[in-house]
């Protein structure tokens, strides 16, 4: 069913003789919303302009189909793209910037109205085809910059971090607008972004990049739910890291932990492990439950810093060996010892089987951060 | 985007720019340094020996003389133009903004229309039967015309007529990145309007006092039409030795040893307009 | 007083920047033949300028020499410009550093030196050295305005028109010269403007074969005062004042 439309293999890039892309092998299918996500610097931007010919790979190969595109320039490829500060011509109205790219392909006058006139509608700017560009809104500007880019009828339309340049309300509207029109028009987007929560909300599958490498590739839940690696782990989300050692291996696919002192028993992970090896312990802050001093389960702690964030309630709380813990818990207004004050001795703990377990890594030496590429 | 199909482009534009600059700009003034230090021949203009004949004749106590009067009236010039243009800058700068892209437009039309031709309105004025002396003398302020053209300060009149723009534009466009807050900053913390403008003011505008310096002594020293115009044979600038020494005496050596002197003044003001930028932050050009 | 004594220092300077000018044009309407006292209304210099045919040849030779000048350093400037930002390439910096040297020399500096060149290479001084002279100083002035307005280029359009299917040569005609047609056009004027004006490097460069105006009106002001003069120099007044007028419209216009 999932058919590779856009297929990446072996890209590597150097700037300088910095490694940029490092051997990056990637399958884009059909009709998909993929999220490139990562810090500045990790590749993703390149990663996208050599997709839309801008920038040529050192090495590898890019390919659409059966056909190779590697040296294909920009203005061949079948591919468009919506740039971060959407780069409309600021020369022409919003009319001849939608047209452009079908005057390019030496369309007839007629069906270049037509096709315009129905992009300028599907984002409902039918009634500002004569403005200039700079007398429209950010998010009217962005709107034009989409239409100019679909209205090709691209295979794959490709967005460099287009709602960057949004506040907070509009960014959000333009996601769901963005999703309408991507399951409407059923083409592949390829989507850059350096916002973990925009990335999961829009995406069907996130790659997640690092200095040129994949640190993981899945659905918005499994990169949350089960990061695979401390990087993924620490850039998607909050999470308490809490130091494990194996206690033992049990014979029925779980082993015993040893966490804060406390005996947990886990699912086996699929990391090979043995008796006394350390361990990651993984739980998001909603994971973590905040009991009362006198419970016998979890680990004391006390208070030091409460957030009322509206529909959650988070806290801060110092284990006894010095750990940070965050908790975030949704309000239950029927529970009295809900509220903690802040000093206030408390326990933590958590559910069993919502933990996830990473092996330690040797901590990579702090790296300069590069200039996004 | 650097695809193949650009690099003919690239490399055409590049051999055409470079070649301009060398042949027109670096080969000339190489060959200026070079007949600096040749012999003076009135057949060919120079001719070997290598000398420093030249620059000798620079210290020459009559060159000498008319280099360091041609000095001070071009010093006298900034001067006038500094006192005249900073404070006119200033207030420039806080005129409302649409008037000021009028008042600007005001600024730069004399400067889009001939020189000559304003230098020569200028002796209209000053000549001795001219319109400042006929209209003093019937106002009764004085009894018999004054002599003011051919003279030390008709020459600094115009060069300052002439040049005044250029101290202005480098001044305004300073005072215009001057922001309140550093004003306001500074009287929320003690000080008052003196030592505002001391230690405020006057630092974050020095790059434009020194950018409006450099665009006024240079040309005020070289624009030798002036003193030909207003100022008689007493009141020379370099300029004019340059010009008499290359186009009547045909001295080439010393012409070009004197355009060397204008040459490194040039370099030195650049030098300390660059320091003055660094200093407060901005990169120098 | 805090919002008088400005405004009135001001009017005050403007006053004295006007005062020659409007002398100038007043007295190019004078009847009296001294030129000093006013002797009515008349357009007797205008006739007289306009009957002169060495001056009316100058005046011609001045504009075409502007006219090339200023096209010649437009397209150089312009090109320069591009290559600057667009291309990375070794001596990236002294090429702006001579530029930026060539700007602030003093004009005599440079005028001798090109005059320097011009005998060296045996060149005829006339209209080709005037124009290879005028182009050069210039030059530095047109890459500036041009340089001005790409600097706030977007980076990304001709990437977007290569996107959308146009090839290098049609981005160029489509976007970037449009995006950037007010800068040529300011720089083009400004080039008009400071070719039509030179004295200094005229002077050293030019021969008996191609005379120009403001040479001609420079051997005309050294000695006494000649009443043509204030007509010709109100007739280049109204003239440069239309030039201004212009660029700064258009000017503005892009702004928009």
């Amino acid at each position: 069913m999932k058919q590779t439309l856009l297929s990446l293999s072996n890209l590597t890039k150097q700037f300088d003789g910095k490694k940029v892309l490092d051997s990056l092998d990637l399958d884009i299918f059909d009709g998909e919303f993929i999220t490139l996500l990562g810090p500045s610097g990790c590749g993703k931007t390149t990663l996208l302009r050599m997709m839309a010919g801008f920038e040529h790979p050192d090495d590898g190969t890019i390919a659409l189909g059966d056909q190779d595109l590697t040296h294909t320039p920009p203005e061949h490829r079948p591919l468009n793209t919506v740039f971060q500060n959407y780069a409309l011509f600021p020369h022409m109205s919003v009319f001849d910037n939608v047209a452009y790219g079908l005057k390019m392909e030496k369309r007839p006058k007629q069906e270049i109205r037509e096709r315009v006139e129905d992009a300028l509608a599907m984002v409902q700017l039918e009634d500002f085809a004569r403005r200039k560009p700079h007398q429209l809104s950010g998010g009217q500007q962005q709107r034009v910059a989409i239409a100019r880019a679909v209205v090709k009828r691209p295979k794959v339309l490709l967005l460099d971090e287009p709602l960057s340049a949004l506040d907070y309300k509009l960014r959000r509207t333009m996601q769901v607008e963005l999703k309408r029109l991507q399951r409407e028009l059923g083409i592949t987007f390829v989507f850059v972004t350096h916002d973990q929560e925009e990335a999961l909300s829009m995406s069907d599958r996130v790659v997640v990049l690092k200095d040129g490498l994949i640190q993981q590739l899945g659905t918005p839940r499994e990169v949350y739910e089960r990061p695979a690696n401390l990087f993924t782990a620490r850039f998607v989300g909050e999470t308490n890291f809490f130091p494990g050692r194996v206690d033992k291996a049990n014979g029925d696919d779980t082993i015993t932990v040893d966490v804060f002192g406390l005996k947990r028993t886990f699912r086996k992970p699929d990391f090979p492990v043995s008796g006394g090896q350390s361990l990651h312990v993984l739980l998001r802050p909603e994971d973590i439950r905040v009991l009362a001093p006198d419970d016998e389960d979890g680990v004391a702690g006390k208070i030091v810093e409460r957030n009322y964030k509206g529909s959650t309630l988070d806290s801060v709380i110092h284990l006894e060996d010095g750990t940070e813990v965050l908790a975030s818990e949704f309000f239950d207004e029927d529970d009295p010892t809900f509220d903690y004050r802040l000093g206030e001795p408390v326990k933590v703990s958590w559910v069993d089987g919502w933990e996830w377990l990473l092996p330690t890594e040797p901590e990579a030496l702090p790296e300069e951060e590069g200039t996004d590429a | 985007m650097r695809s193949l199909t650009q690099q003919p482009f690239r490399a055409a534009v590049l051999v055409l720019v470079w070649g301009w600059l060398l042949f027109l700009v670096l080969t000339p003034n190489l060959l200026v340094v070079g007949a600096s230090v040749m012999t003076r021949d009135p057949g060919s203009f120079i001719s070997l020996p290598l000398t420093l004949d030249a620059y000798r004749q620079l210290l020459d106590p009559l060159y000498l003389e008319v280099f360091l009067h041609s000095l001070y009236m071009a010093a006298m010039t900034t001067l006038v133009c500094l006192l005249i243009g900073y404070p006119f800058a200033w207030a420039l700068s806080k005129v409302g903004k649409r008037n000021q892209v009028l008042l600007i437009f005001l600024l730069i039309v004399p400067f889009w229309t001939n020189s000559l031709v304003r230098t020569y309105a200028l002796k209209l004025i000053l000549a001795t039967n001219g319109l400042l002396n006929n209209g003093l003398m019937s106002l009764g302020v004085i009894d018999g015309p004054m002599q003011l053209l051919y003279t030390e300060g008709a020459v600094i009149i115009g060069l300052v007529y002439l040049l005044l723009p250029f101290m202005i534009l480098p001044l305004y466009s300073v005072f215009e990145d001057l922001r309140e807050d550093y004003l306001r900053a500074s009287h929320d913390l003690g000080a008052g309007r003196l030592s505002t403008f001391i230690h405020v003011i006057v630092p974050l505008t020095l790059p434009g006092v020194l950018a409006g310096i450099m665009l006024v002594l240079l040309p005020a020293m070289g624009l030798f039409f002036v003193p030909d115009i207003l100022g008689g044979s007493r009141n020379l600038l370099v300029g004019n030795v340059i010009k008499n020494q290359f186009l009547d005496a045909r001295n080439w050596p010393f012409g070009a040893a004197a355009s060397i002197l204008l040459t490194l003044a040039m370099a030195f003001l650049m030098f300390a307009h660059r320091l003055s930028k660094r200093r407060i932050g901005e990169d120098g050009v | 007083m805090n919002r008088w004594l400005p405004r009135t220092y001001l009017t005050l300077v403007y006053l004295l920047l006007y005062v020659p000018i409007v002398v100038l044009v007043v007295f190019s309407f004078n009847d009296s033949r001294t030129g000093y006292e006013w002797g009515g209304l008349s357009l007797r210099w205008y006739e007289a300028l306009l009957n002169n045919r060495a001056m009316v040849q100058a005046m011609w030779n001045s504009l075409w020499l502007a006219l090339s000048a200023a096209t010649v350093s437009t397209l150089i400037g312009a090109l320069t410009a591009l290559a600057l930002h667009r291309y990375r390439f070794r001596g990236k910096k002294v090429l702006n550093g001579m530029l930026f040297v060539v700007m602030m020399s003093p004009e005599i500096v440079l005028a001798i030196s090109l005059l320097a060149l011009f005998l060296l290479v045996g060149l005829q001084l006339g209209y080709v050295s005037l124009l290879l002279a005028h182009v050069t100083f210039c030059l530095p002035f047109v890459v500036i305005t041009v340089m001005a307005r790409l600097s706030g280029f977007d980076e990304r359009l001709p990437e977007a028109a290569r996107d959308l299917g146009a090839n290098d040569f049609t981005m160029t005609r489509t976007v970037l010269i449009p995006v950037i047609m007010p800068a040529l056009l300011a720089g083009w004027l400004l080039g008009f403007t400071l070719s039509l004006d030179d004295v200094v490097v005229s002077t050293f460069v030019s021969g008996p074969s191609y005379e120009i105006l403001p040479l001609r009106i420079y051997s005309m002001v050294r000695v006494g005062l000649k009443p043509e003069v204030n007509a010709l120099g109100t007739l280049l007044l109204v003239f440069s004042l239309v030039m201004l007028i212009l660029s700064q419209w258009i000017l503005l216009r892009s702004k928009r």
